[in-house]
Order: structure tokens, then sequence, then C-alpha cells
């Protein structure tokens, strides 16, 4: 049984559906199926966030396949992702739209 | 009986009721303690606090008159006692005025500096209650096609189980009411920021699109005009506690429930619905004003997705409160009508889930009370542009 769950593939963070211990694996399936794990760095609360590869200071964050805020400073893979390193960002998504 | 009819009561104005409730509409704050003193001696009479109706701005105002107005002509009342004060902003005749222009259903009117003080005012008006009440007794439940249901969706106390489960459920709930010919309204604009573009894509037209954009640009706007930044209430502490980190991460989970059908039109808050299917109202992120908003355009029944659990209810529609969070189903049981948690734990679930959400949707809609109709919550809000004058 999975222990997180990715949404989109192209998501760099997925959500905890147990408390995952640091050091534990994080197991989680992709909307294709494929199956991937990653060790979680430090204690993930349930249906909290943990990136799945590292995110350099100011990318975005991405789940549900869309934008969701950039990284504040660099996150490690299987590292907490939450308001300590994420900055929310208000995109102009009209114009991004029409173009 | 067929799985696609419910058991309502026909109004004349043609809509058709899933509840067959008295109204005792309080015009303004201060009718509103003789209003609940009528409500409480009456079988079948339902009432609220209103705060407003005087003292108003003109824009704050008409939304007071349009959720009465709303209020009164919601298909789940039989009949509605309008009580005023008598001096308030919202007159007797502009109230009346405002319900007639939506429904034909009966009412009565009471003015308390008329009638001579609150209690002869309470004589004359549980005297008309306790005529519509019993003419209202009297009206069977007949059978209707799921295409006379409207139902509200709302989410309040988000965590990211409501983007995971029971958003997505409810989603797929309002599918199955659209294509059924029923109409489901998406709410709180709030709620949309960061995701406005994913909506503008499901409208039907360029004059709908915009439309979305619009009540987006608006509500951030009318914000700034008094200095003030949507994110500094959102996500709420709860939202964050619960592993939401961004409004946009909020309102990406909070469309969900809105489904994939095409969005077919744009109302402002507490407009009177006339479209069939997918549609968006106006609405403040704020749940009890929210869910009055889609009360007032005409919902029968409001699907309610919580990550942390809420009480919430109304008087006038059932609000039923669903949860994708399998702890929240156990610690807030109380409160809420259905565990959509199987959405994440077990993979495949979601077709299954949507029947069961549905039949538990036709029960409420045939009588069974919900669990805030059962506790007996009745608390509504009002949206608001800005302070009293």
């Amino acid at each position: 049984m999975d222990n997180a769950v990715i949404i989109e593939a192209k998501d760099n963070v997925a959500v905890a559906i147990e408390p995952i211990p640091a050091g534990v694996r994080a197991s989680f399936c992709y909307p294709d199926g494929k199956q991937r794990a990653v060790n979680v760095c430090e204690d993930i609360a349930i249906y909290h966030k943990f990136a799945v590869c590292d995110i350099p200071c100011g990318s975005k964050i991405i789940k549900y396949g869309e934008h969701i805020g950039e990284a504040s400073r660099d996150i490690l893979t299987g590292e907490h992702v939450h308001v300590h390193n994420v900055a929310s960002v208000r995109e102009n998504l009209e114009k991004e739209e029409s173009l | 009986m067929s799985k696609q009819t419910f058991l309502g009561f026909a109004r004349p104005d043609g809509r058709v009721g899933i509840r067959n409730h008295i109204l005792i509409l309080p015009a303004s704050i201060c009718a509103s303690d003789t209003a609940s003193l009528v409500a409480r001696q009456v079988q079948g009479a339902v009432t609220f606090h209103n705060q407003n109706g005087c003292s108003q701005v003109g824009a704050d105002q008409q939304w007071t008159m349009d959720i009465m107005a709303g209020f009164a002509a919601n298909p789940n009342i039989y009949g509605t006692v309008i009580i005023s004060l008598g001096c308030e902003n919202c007159q007797m005749d502009l109230v009346t005025e405002a319900i007639q222009k939506r429904t034909n259903k009966p009412f009565r009117q009471v003015v308390i500096q008329q009638a001579g003080g609150t209690l002869k005012a309470v004589e004359q008006a549980v005297r008309y209650a306790s005529e519509l009440a019993e003419a209202a007794s009297m009206q069977q439940r007949q059978p209707f096609p799921v295409s006379e249901l409207i139902i509200g969706t709302e989410c309040g106390g988000s965590d990211p189980t409501s983007g995971l489960a029971a958003n997505p459920l409810v989603g797929c709930l309002s599918d199955l009411i659209v294509d059924l010919g029923g109409t489901s309204i998406l709410s709180e604009t709030t709620e949309f920021i960061g995701a406005e573009h994913i909506l503008a894509r499901r409208a039907v037209n360029e004059t709908v699109r915009s439309r979305i954009f619009e009540i987006v640009h608006r509500y951030e706007e009318a914000l700034h005009m008094v200095g003030e930044e949507v994110r500094h209430g959102n996500p709420s502490p709860g939202n964050m506690a619960g592993g939401i980190t961004t409004l946009e991460e909020k309102s990406l989970g909070c469309i969900h429930k809105g489904g994939h059908r095409p969005i077919v039109a744009v109302y402002d808050y507490a407009q009177q619905l006339h479209d069939k299917g997918l549609v968006i109202m106006d609405t403040p992120g704020n749940d009890p004003s929210s869910v009055a908003g889609m009360i007032a355009g005409g919902a029968q029944i409001v699907l309610f997705t919580t990550g942390r659990g809420t009480p919430t209810g109304n008087p006038i529609a059932p609000v039923l409160k669903i949860t994708g969070n399998k702890l929240t189903f156990e610690t807030m049981r109380d409160n809420l009508d259905f565990d959509a948690s199987p959405v994440i734990y077990q993979p495949g679930s979601m077709p299954k889930l949507t029947d069961e959400l549905f039949e538990l949707v036709l029960q409420t809609a045939n009588g069974k009370l919900s669990r805030a109709e059962a506790l007996g919550f009745i608390e509504i809000a009002i949206a608001r542009v800005c302070n009293y004058v």
C-alpha cells in the first residue's frame, strides 16, 4: 500500500497519505501506473507535501500539473514543502491563457 | 421508484422544493429577535438572524435585499411571513416587491411599529405563520426528475484531502446532476484565484470566459481599494496546519468540485438562476455567506466539502458535509454526512462513491435530515462591501 500520492506526471511534489517519519521510503504511483519511491529526509505529517526531485530556489512548485508557488530557497528531494520554503506568486493567468 | 427521481413539493412558480418550510423573514436586524419568537412558536417555521437591512450603502443593501428575496423564493419555502420594524431602509414594500419579482408564492406582512410593539406583532405573525403551516401540511410530496434539482457546491475548512478526494467526488456528482439535466453551482470567487485560467477554458463562450476573469479581478480590486490583499486571510491557519501552503494550491483543489462540464453562465451574488447545467456564482470564500448566496439563487441542497470539519448549516436548505480526511471523519462525526476518504485509500472507488453520494443526495431530497438540520443549525451570513453608515 502506497503511503503517498502524486497527482500529475509533471508535479514536483507528492502528498503523504500516512505520517511518514524521517528516513522512511515514501512510495507513490504516477497516473500512467509507474511506481516510484523517495526517502523523506524529515518527518512528513499526514496530507503534507514533500519534494520528489531537487527544486532550486526561485523555480515553480507544481501540483495538480499547475503552479502553486515558487521555492523561496533550495529544496532537496524528500524535504517537507510548505510555507517555510514556498512563496505564493500572483501570475497574470488571463494574459498567459490568451498567448 | 426510479433512481433518477426524487419526491418534492410543487410550487406555484413552477419550481420544486425538497423541504416545505414557512420562512419568518426579518427585514432588518431590528426585526430579527421578533422573527425568532415567531419561528419558535410555529411548527415548520424557519428563520435566521438578519444582521443587516438598515444603515447600509447601496451595494450592501442590494445584497441584503437579494438574499431576502432569494430566500423567500427558494423552492424549499412554502410561504413567507415578512416582519419589518417599520423605519428601516429595507422597507416592507421594497422587500415585498423584490420577492414578487422572483416568485408568486404566498406571503404575509407584519410591521412591528404598526402592530404596536413586539408582543402584538408576534401575535399577528404567529397567526399568519400557523395558517401557512397548516396549508403547507396538506401538501404531498410528488415524484420529480433530477433535472429539477439545483445543487450548490462549497468547500470550507479545506486541507489537502479536499483537493484529492472530497472535491473531485463532488465534481463527479456535479457532472452526474448536469448530465441528468439539473444544475450545479460552483462558488467562492476568492478560491478561483490562481485557477481562473483553468475554469475559463471550460466557458461555453467568450462572454462567460471574460466574466470568469472579470469576477476574479473585481474581487481582488475591491480588496485593494481598502488596502487589503486576499492572501491576508488565505490560506487560513487551519488550512496551513492541514498542509495547504498557498492560495493557488487551495484554489486548484477547490475548483475540482465544479467537475468537468462546460460552464454555461456566471451569476452575480444571490441572483436567481435560470440556466440548467454548470454555472458559477460570484460569492466570497466565507462559507455561510457563500452558501446563503447559492440558496438565494435557488439551490435546494448544498454539498459542502471539508478537510478540517465544519458545522455549517442553513435554515432553508440541507447542507451535506463531505470529508476526504479519514481522521476528521472520526473526530467530527457529529457534523459530517459522508466519508470520501476511500477516494484516496481505495484507488478505483470513485464510481462507487459517486453512486453512494448520489443516493444520499436523493434521500436528503426525499426528506432525510442532514446532520446540520438534525442539530438545528440556522446561522447565515450576507456578503458585505463595507462598513455600516
